[in-house]
């Protein structure tokens, strides 16, 4: 079994190409994040919190600087580094347990221990008894709880989550919110959570990471010391989620302009509808 | 559950025959070319009960399939490499659709000058109204898979193989499903095709129709168009079983 990792991002640079003109989108970027650490990143949207974690996940490359998971530069994507979108992204044609097992399909280890950690991992997301149910039958909250089971099935080190919970209602958002510590908890697993909801940030995160666009940059880092699970009314907890916000009192030129989505140059194709 | 047969859809065809029947029995017209209904009922059931007429289905389905797997197998494959390799779309792609643009059966001409009007034409000339709406079909479907899922894929690390089997086959099937519908239906039509213009006085369907039409046989015509159309009708109705089948993971609307 994986253990948790330690993540180290070092002076990480990323330009897009767009229109011959390089559009920096990551400027500099040093993080180190502990083995087990839950680290939450928020910011404006085009401060390039999306791309940091696709690059961590290994989906892009041409990068400057260094991303190291255990000292190891990655290169590529792997089965030690698993990740969640805000989109669910299982595959329509498979059932619950065949997308779960889409996780384990190229991992090392025999078809039995294999089928074994797909049922547990069903069984950990709360979706037992759903195993045989077709995505187009399930929740968007249901369907977000089995792309995190096939997410954390090959038993990564490190557990990407690119705004899970984005999509949901604020009253699922909630329940998976806690569900997802849980299920952090009991894997003992390091976890990196972009969003843009700064209470989910504060409520999850052992530290929250404060970016600022254009280019993308760290502006801060908030420790959150408060116990676990935490009190969302306490005066403590209002007191952090304030002190981040507080961050958020941007200069005007931010609400003058619409920043370009720092997708737009990748997924100008976008043909998806959750 | 079983719907309801709605019989308003039988309404036309109740008519047709009814007009057809008062017009050959009042003497309307010239009974040697409209035949009565009556006659072509006699000669159906003669011409059913011959061993001759169901080695001709046998012939027809079985050059029909053989014709048709070909076709759907080439061109499942060919729009695969089309829709997933923007090179081949480039270098293969302009010629697939200037030759799409040749109607099929001009194609009889040629194929019959190469092989002749044994089974080897027919069989391609099958295959080659296959290949069309298979390959369009296959090539709109893996161009509609996501770049996300294509991004699942690289990040649980699909091979070469997992890539074409676990993703673009699959997440094409819809269109896949679309083309080979509408490649059977030319099929049949092929089959039918070639076994008129491609005729050596052999077995099939189409054969019964010529040799109703050489013996001035206006009655044998009929039944041989009708078993025809049962016949293409029963392909279809069996090709949208295992497609619903096949696709049952589809949401429904």
């Amino acid at each position: 079994m994986a253990q948790a990792g330690t993540l180290e991002v070092k002076s990480l640079s990323k330009h897009y190409r767009v229109k011959e003109e390089s559009l920096p989108v990551l400027d500099d970027l040093c993080l180190a994040i502990r083995p087990g650490e839950f680290v939450s990143i928020v910011g404006a949207s085009g401060c390039g919190k999306s791309t940091l974690l696709r690059l961590i996940i290994g989906l892009e490359g041409d990068y400057r600087g260094e991303i190291l998971l255990d000292g190891q530069r990655i290169s590529g994507t792997s089965l030690d580094r698993g990740i969640v979108f805000q989109e669910h992204r299982l595959f329509p044609w498979l059932t619950v347990e065949q997308n779960v097992a889409v996780g384990v399909l190229n991992a090392p280890g025999g078809q039995e221990e294999k089928w074994k950690s797909v049922q547990e991992h069903i069984e950990l997301v709360g979706l037992k008894g759903f195993e045989t149910a077709y995505p187009h039958q399930l929740s968007g909250g249901m369907s977000q709880r089995v792309a995190i089971a096939r997410a954390l099935v090959s038993r990564p080190e490190v557990l990407l989550l690119d705004e899970p919970f984005g999509a949901l209602d604020a009253l699922t958002r909630s329940h998976l919110q806690r569900e997802l510590e849980r299920i952090w908890r009991a894997e003992g697993i390091t976890a990196i959570l972009v969003t843009h909801d700064v209470e989910e940030a504060v409520a999850l995160g052992d530290r929250v990471v404060v970016m600022q666009p254009r280019p993308g940059r760290i502006k801060r880092i908030v420790d959150v010391p408060l116990p676990r699970s935490r009190d969302r009314g306490s005066r403590a907890f209002a007191a952090i989620k304030d002190d981040v916000l507080g961050e958020f009192a941007a200069p005007p030129r931010m609400a003058l302009f619409d920043p370009p989505s720092e997708r737009t140059p990748l997924f100008s194709d976008l043909r998806f509808s959750i | 559950m079983r719907k309801k047969i709605d019989l308003r859809g039988w309404a036309l065809p109740a008519a047709v025959l009814a007009v057809w029947w008062v017009a050959t029995t009042e003497g309307w017209v010239n009974t040697k070319l409209i035949v009565p209904p009556g006659n072509v009922l006699l000669v159906a059931a003669k011409t059913l009960a011959e061993p001759v007429f169901w080695q001709g289905v046998l012939f027809s389905v079985v050059r029909d399939a053989s014709g048709f797997v070909l076709g759907a197998l080439t061109g499942i494959a060919l729009g695969g490499l089309l829709g997933a390799s923007r090179r081949a779309e480039h270098v293969i792609g302009p010629s697939f659709h200037a030759l799409r643009q040749i109607s099929l059966f001009a194609w009889l001409p040629l194929l019959s000058t190469w092989f002749g009007y044994g089974e080897g034409a027919k069989l391609v000339f099958i295959a080659l109204s296959t290949l069309y709406p298979v390959t369009l079909g296959t090539f709109e479907g893996v161009r509609s898979i996501t770049r996300q899922h294509v991004e699942v894929g690289r990040i649980y690390r699909f091979t070469r193989t997992q890539f074409a089997f676990r993703l673009l086959l699959p997440g094409a099937a819809p269109q896949i499903a679309t083309g080979l519908t509408l490649g059977l239906v030319s099929a049949w039509v092929a089959t039918i095709g070639s076994e008129f213009l491609l005729a050596n006085w052999g077995n099939g369907l189409g054969n019964i129709i010529i040799k109703g039409r050489a013996a001035f046989n206006v009655e044998l015509i009929i039944v041989g168009m009708l078993a025809i159309g049962i016949v293409g009708g029963m392909l279809n109705h069996l090709a949208a079983r295992i497609e619903a089948r096949t696709l049952h993971w589809q949401a429904r609307h």
